[in-house]
């Protein structure tokens, strides 16, 4: 009997592997297929308005590589607190719980919020905006790897920069950080993929754009953004490039997950 | 025996953070000047405690309490002075570049073989190149890895073996010149022929500096050091020369310990 339920629970949780596998397959063959064929010179020379990608990829760049700018010195530092300054603090583990609420809050009510608060008041739809929703997104995936990596130094290492005369936040500076640095690129990195294909958090704050732009304090091309708008249009050709820049994305995540992934392996080593 | 005291414990005790009861009861022991004195006694005795009041490392840690005096005679003016007295994080650092400390496990830091003896020398003001070389050259002649390392100072220091590690940490430790220098267990890490380096090191190292070394190893214990406490826990049972201590224990408990009738 207890092989038999051991078969049964086996054949059935390979079936749901199988199954999950099966839709991610399709996912990616699909958009493969779809996506390669409407990839051509074209859609990189040239923008939206002339149904090119160029503007919505740089400017999805430009979104993402500000929110790291600001997302990442807040949340480093914020970790940096948590780890190493905030000892007896009953408030420390409040924060971190906190942060990690924040990690899986959804993103179209970050969306939102940004949208209360800077496109609201501004009265229009703007770059900046959609650049501080994603460092919003941003800042408690960096709080948390920071302060897991950093926990991984061993004590021994700050007392021993203590015990050389460092101040405390040479030793921080100067050896944990420098010790744990491989993890907390790795986070950084995973971090970035994660905002870097993200939707909800831009659609009403910076909205889109068809055209090339730089100016940060309008509406602002994006890549996600764009697609969602282009899968809704009835013409194909416009269909088409959603398909390109979906896989164009995708693509690109999963490099940098790779790349976090070839790191941490080499790391190991 | 011409004997002079560079540190000085009196009446001292501790507890750490949250705890009821004292780890270490009123010790009172003299730290001699150029000599080893090792600090002997089973787990939990309290002799890593008491060596890491020393340079109060403990103060990292939020909580802890100190009890009465540990002295640190002032080299140049003399006058002995109260460690715990310290306050400001300022006389803490130069409490800390003149007590230096050798952990456990060895803690290379992680920049190259070069940069980790600089760094201390460098946070003491020093940035003159060709001074700094010297002394780094120098430091790394007096830990005995001079050789071993001369043709490959720019590399990480974390590619060294555990054995080169920790003489990496004493040379980083002696570069500052420190009066007083605290091992914790310096060779329990380490293999048979890495534990005789360390410990040939710090019989020439006590030309220069005062050293005290708490171990398991009673056989180091005697091979090394010139004094011996003998502790248990919490309390200093027996303090005196390392001969007396092992050839002629004054209280039975001591005798009992080094006999290995338990520990």
């Amino acid at each position: 009997m207890r092989l038999i339920i051991n078969k049964i629970v086996l054949l059935l949780s390979t079936l749901a592997a199988i199954l999950g596998l099966v839709f991610l397959f399709w996912i990616l063959i699909t958009l493969t297929i779809k996506g390669i064929s409407a990839i051509n010179l074209h859609i990189f020379t040239n923008d939206l308005v002339n149904n090119g990608l160029r503007n919505l990829l740089v400017g999805q760049f430009v979104l993402a590589f500000i929110a790291v700018i600001i997302g990442v010195p807040i949340g480093m530092v914020a970790g940096i607190y948590l780890q190493e300054y905030s000892f007896g603090n009953k408030y420390a583990e409040f924060i971190r719980n906190l942060s990690d609420v924040m990690m899986s809050a959804p993103s179209i009510v970050i969306g939102t919020f940004v949208y209360a608060i800077i496109v609201s008041p501004v009265g229009h739809m703007n770059g900046w905006a959609g650049a501080i929703a994603l460092a919003i997104m941003m800042i408690p995936i960096v709080v948390r790897t920071t302060d897991d990596m950093l926990g991984l130094v061993p004590k021994e290492l700050r007392e021993a920069g203590v015990a050389i005369g460092a101040p405390k936040y040479k030793v921080i500076f100067d050896i944990v950080i420098k010790a744990a640095k491989v993890g907390i690129m790795t986070g950084l990195l995973l971090a970035f993929a994660r905002i870097v294909g993200e939707t909800a958090p831009l659609l009403f704050t910076s909205g889109n754009s068809e055209y090339f732009t730089l100016n940060l304090n309008h509406e602002f091309p994006s890549l996600t953004v764009a697609i969602y708008t282009l899968a809704t249009m009835p013409d194909k050709s416009l269909v088409d490039i959603a398909w390109a820049g979906a896989f164009l994305l995708t693509l690109f995540v999963l490099i940098i997950n790779l790349l976090g992934r070839f790191v941490i392996k080499e790391k190991k080593k | 025996m011409n004997l002079e005291k560079v540190m000085d414990i009196k009446n001292f005790s501790f507890t750490y953070a949250g705890a009821e009861k004292p780890s270490l009861k009123n010790i009172n022991l003299p730290i001699y000047y150029k000599k080893v004195t090792a600090l002997i006694g089973p787990s939990g005795c309290g002799k890593s405690t008491l060596l890491r009041s020393l340079n109060r490392i403990h103060d990292l840690y939020p909580g802890n309490k100190y009890e009465g005096e540990i002295l640190l005679k002032d080299l140049e003016t003399g006058k002995m002075e109260n460690i715990l007295e310290y306050k400001k994080e300022n006389e803490l650092i130069k409490l800390r570049q003149r007590v230096g400390m050798i952990f456990q496990k060895p803690t290379p830091f992680p920049m190259s073989i070069y940069d980790n003896i600089a760094y201390g020398l460098r946070l003491m003001g020093k940035k003159n190149k060709a001074e700094l070389d010297e002394k780094v050259e120098e430091a790394l002649k007096g830990a005995a890895l001079w050789n071993e390392v001369k043709d490959r100072l720019k590399d990480d220091a974390r590619g060294l073996s555990g054995g080169q590690q920790q003489r990496l940490c004493i040379a980083r430790a002696i570069a500052v010149e420190p009066e007083v220098l605290l091992m914790d267990e310096p060779t329990s890490a380490l293999d048979p022929i890495s534990t005789l380096a360390i410990e040939e090191l710090v019989t020439k190292l006590k030309d220069k500096v005062t050293i005290v070394i708490v171990t398991h190893n009673m056989q180091q214990a005697s091979r090394v050091s010139d004094f011996t406490a003998y502790m248990y826990l919490g309390e200093l049972v027996e303090f005196g020369t390392t001969e007396q201590i092992f050839l002629n224990p004054q209280k039975k408990h001591t005798a009992d310990y080094i006999a290995g009738k338990f520990g």
